[in-house]
């Protein structure tokens, strides 16, 4: 479909078009959908309001941290720098922010800091408390994310494992060896994401059906919906919807 | 076809005399059972009125021992934390709290601390908030727990516990419906605060339940706690002990059943749940039997917290003072539920311009949360209920996690099952206290 315009070249007067999703009678041809879920009033830019007056507001950017990090995050870098041998190659970032501690890790390695994790007398993560998934499309590369929250029952610590894949080779070694509770919860993430953790007993969706195409919690796997047409209006489904970014 | 194809015969002085022989009987005195031998595989559910909502159970049956079971979620799938990254952050609250639908006030209060620690304002929230939170969090661990009794008990057999338990959770869920306007699925707890004050009925109603509760608990221990049959049913029966709880991340009841006083309200405090009195009740064998007894303990516990809540209650603001994240207009409940109240619709409609802007900014566009993610787990009636959420700088989710205690906890019952009678894996299924809204998510 052609962007509606509602300005003329010529300097003449703007003209107003019928914006996109707001026809009368017959369904209304919906303008593209994006990540950011613009498309409302027949704007083509990024949607935000605020934008129009030429407001911009500064992002704080998640940097790597420096040491000291603060509280128990020295002793928990400083234990599994001492237990794991290749500790300098596998640990991408360290990252503290909002008082929780994240580790990023190299995938391939994910699964033997996982074991250290879990078995130095002085760290003892004894519990995988969850995985999930993050999309972090268009960020880089390797937007593909899993992230891993371990916690220590008798430190009463918790520190986070982050590991990046890209969408296209999708692979990093499972933890179900290490923490068997990751069966399921890696199974999630297969089947909203499609990343492939190798050595998993047995990788099939859990929550799809098992014929299901498409990985749904991925950011370009659109949400779907219908137009929904009320008191006369059409109410365009949610991703098609205006956002605020 | 003669006689002698059914037994040999012989003439002897007293007359004939048949030799009857059964068909198999060699075959079964020699110890092989050919239909005992042959596992047979059953599918129970995904509509069986025993495996607590829309699970399938794969079993492999050798008679009547199970020798492999494998669980089949995902009927209840509703794409929830997909729905979720397309609406603005206090609209999350109305998706969490239909996770897992018999404690939805902890959906709603995991979501809302998560959220707060994004923005950086869990300082903030005013100490009537947090102690509403803590008394609805209960209150709601009360009637889940009560659900939990009230099923197990008719899938093995007591129907009146059934009734008996539906009719005190009817009375909390009355509580909830004076507080919030809804039976469930409240949408109560917001970022920020919660959505309106406990009004003075609903107190005066907590209290009687209080009073009410501890005979009605007494009731129950007489109907099931010496009763053979009961005792039959769970003592011995699904045992998981705390390795195989920790190996297979298992948390909650079934954790503490199993020996392990893990409960994250004492040992990882949030809600200032470390200002309270209150036991964290364990047992050692690890079987349905010490669920049950760990549970209706829960439910004690739970009381005296929701007593000292009730008591704390001070008069002040129940939602942040910042208004660029407080919800702008007070909701009162009407015929219709919840809703703006009428004084403050007069007031954006018809005097304040300004106030009508603020209002439409904020309850259509929503407020910004600073990029980051955070992880909050908080102790739920089921185990460790955790929210991973992540924000890009927007006014949407850009990614909220459940890490949903029925969803983990339900992969422990292989580990349970496999070996013993497929009566027991009701009742070690029904001890898991699976609530499968909440793990299909």
């Amino acid at each position: 479909m052609s962007a509606p315009q509602d300005r003329t070249d010529d300097g003449g007067v703007p003209v107003p078009v019928t914006p996109a999703g707001a026809t009368g009678g017959a369904p209304a041809e919906l303008p593209p959908s994006s990540p950011a879920g613009r498309g409302m009033f027949g704007d083509q830019g990024t949607g935000d309001v605020s934008g129009y007056g030429g407001l911009v507001r500064p992002q704080r950017p998640i940097e790597a941290a420096t040491r000291p990090y603060g509280g128990y995050f020295d002793e928990v870098t400083d234990a599994l720098e001492e237990a794991y041998p290749a500790f300098g190659e596998a640990i991408e970032k360290v990252v503290v922010d909002r008082g929780e501690l994240t580790l990023h890790i190299r995938p391939e390695r994910i699964a033997e800091v996982c074991q250290v994790m879990r078995d130095d007398l002085s760290l003892r993560f004894e519990l995988l408390s969850s995985v999930s998934g993050v999309d972090y499309l268009g960020a880089d590369a390797r937007r593909l994310h899993v992230v891993y929250q371990l916690t220590s029952m008798t430190y009463r610590r918790q520190v986070r494992l982050e590991a990046a894949v890209s969408a296209e080779d999708p692979h990093l070694p499972s933890v179900t060896s290490v923490y068997p509770t990751a069966d399921w919860q890696e199974r999630e993430a297969y089947d909203m994401f499609g990343i492939i953790f190798d050595g998993h007993p047995g990788l099939t969706r859990i929550l799809m059906p098992d014929d299901w195409e498409g990985h749904p919690q991925r950011k370009d796997y659109p949400l779907g919906g219908v137009p929904v047409e009320y008191k006369g209006a059409e109410i365009p489904p949610p991703d098609r919807r205006r956002s605020y970014q | 076809m003669s006689a002698s194809n059914y037994a040999t015969e012989r003439e002897t002085a007293e007359g004939k005399v048949f030799t009857v022989t059964g068909g198999d009987w060699d075959v079964v005195l020699s110890g092989t059972d050919p239909i005992n031998d042959e596992r047979i595989v059953v599918n129970m559910g995904p509509q069986h009125p025993s495996t607590h909502g829309v699970l399938r159970l794969v079993l492999e049956l050798e008679g009547e021992t199970v020798r492999e079971l494998r669980s089949v979620v995902g009927y209840l799938h509703t794409g929830i934390e997909k729905n979720m990254e397309f609406r603005n952050w206090v609209q999350g609250s109305a998706f969490v709290t239909r996770m897992d639908y018999l404690a939805p006030l902890f959906n709603e209060t995991a979501y809302s601390l998560a959220v707060e620690k994004l923005l950086g304002i869990e300082e903030q929230i005013t100490e009537r908030a947090t102690t509403i939170r803590v008394l609805m969090m209960e209150l709601n661990r009360i009637s889940s727990h009560l659900v939990w009794v009230a099923t197990t008990a008719m899938e093995l057999g007591a129907i009146n516990m059934m009734l008996y338990g539906f009719r005190e959770r009817e009375y909390v869920l009355e509580i909830f419906e004076l507080i919030t306007g809804l039976r469930m699925n409240h949408a109560y707890v917001r970022p920020g605060g919660v959505a309106q004050d406990v009004p003075d009925e609903a107190i005066a109603k907590i209290r009687d339940f209080l009073k009410l509760m501890p005979k009605k608990l007494a009731e129950y221990e007489k109907m099931l706690s010496g009763q053979p049959i009961w005792l039959e049913r769970t003592q011995n029966v699904g045992v998981l002990d705390a390795t195989g709880c920790l190996a297979m991340g298992v948390t909650g009841p079934v954790l503490r059943s199993a020996g392990l006083a893990w409960d994250l309200r004492k040992t990882m405090p949030y809600c200032g749940y470390e200002t309270y009195e209150f036991d964290v009740p364990t047992h050692t064998d690890g079987d349905v039997w010490g669920r049950y007894l760990v549970r209706l303990a829960e439910i004690r516990e739970s009381l005296k917290l929701v007593e000292q809540a009730v008591d704390r209650l001070r008069p002040g603001p129940v939602m942040v003072a910042d208004r660029k994240i407080a919800w702008p207009a007070q909701l009162a409940i009407g015929v219709d539920g919840m809703g703006n109240s009428l004084e403050h619709v007069a007031k954006i409609m018809g005097q304040s311009m300004e106030s009508l802007i603020h209002h439409f900014k904020l309850v259509t566009e929503g407020f910004r949360v600073p990029p980051g993610q955070v992880y909050v787990g908080i102790e739920a009636p089921r185990g460790e209920l955790g929210v991973h959420a992540v924000s890009d700088g927007g006014t949407r989710p850009y990614r909220v996690h459940y890490r949903e205690p029925s969803f983990v906890n339900l992969q422990a019952l292989p580990a349970m099952a496999e070996g013993g009678l497929i009566a027991d894996v009701i009742a070690g299924g029904a001890s898991l206290d699976p609530v499968m809204g909440g793990c299909d998510r």
